[in-house]
């Protein structure tokens, strides 16, 4: 994080762009901060350029992971999402909602000792195909289901 | 300060369930006060899962996750009494941690 954070000030430097870019609102302080998370990914406004950012270049559809989704959620901010995959070695299960503005919604690394594993409830703000990508021994799968959401959850 | 958070590990077999829930507002900086003005952005980023000190489950997670955010997460090769922390850090560099024992 601070190497990033430091590249930026250079770069900014003596120009004084970096105070500009914050006026501006291209660079908001916050998106500074926690140094693993993803921003490339969590940032695409699409699910395909978010699986591109996140390495996956060819999937494969897999009845090996699970998803467990009401069909119709009536409330749009907490659409409860139960992941789970079967496939052996399973080293990341990432949700993406695809018609959410930023369809990344989490990801999460398994080490030796987890059960590949999620429940979590999730935003969402129209009725959208639920997408799971799972990385297991380098490869990377997929599955989807949609659900229909009554009322959208994002906006005011 | 962040808001407290709510832990529970539970061993069914040599699988431990863990819940827990955060106490985080989750705003998208999508939506706007009575006043029209943009609510900022604020939202948990990362969650760690640790079992006895050691890093089970790392998390990214964006905006999207609901408020107040609840996860179920499940260990395996746990014993009562184990201990089980969950950590969180958000974009404000806000963070917190709690831990339990597996029962």
């Amino acid at each position: 994080m601070i190497e990033n954070r430091r590249k930026i000030l250079k770069r900014a430097g003596a120009t004084g762009t970096l105070a500009m870019a914050f006026a501006a609102g291209l660079l908001r302080p916050e998106q500074l901060f926690a140094a693993g998370w993803n921003k490339d990914a969590f940032g695409s406004k699409s699910a395909q350029d978010a699986l591109k950012s996140l390495g996956a270049a060819s999937i494969a559809d897999s009845k090996d992971i699970v998803i467990e989704a009401p069909q119709i959620a009536e409330n749009g901010a907490v659409v409860p999402i139960e992941i789970s995959s079967n496939l052996p070695n399973t080293k990341s299960i990432a949700v993406l909602i695809e018609k959410n503005p930023f369809p990344l919604a989490a990801r999460f690394e398994f080490q030796e000792g987890a059960v590949p594993f999620v429940k979590v409830n999730v935003k969402m703000g129209e009725s959208s195909n639920v997408r799971v990508l799972a990385e297991a021994g380098g490869k990377y799968f997929t599955a989807v289901k949609e659900v229909k959401v009554t009322i959208g959850g994002c906006g005011g | 300060m962040a808001d407290p958070m709510k832990i529970r590990a539970t061993l069914k077999g040599d699988v431990a369930d863990v819940r827990v829930l955060m106490g985080h507002p989750m705003e998208t900086g999508q939506r706007k006060d009575s006043a029209g003005k943009v609510i900022p952005i604020h939202f948990i980023q990362e969650v760690i899962v640790k079992l006895n000190g050691k890093t089970v489950i790392e998390g990214q997670i964006s905006q999207a996750i609901s408020r107040n955010p609840v996860f179920s997460f499940r260990v395996k090769g746990a014993k009562t009494g184990d201990k089980v922390e969950i950590s969180w850090l958000d974009n404000k560099g806000d963070k917190n941690q709690t831990e339990t024992a597996i029962a």
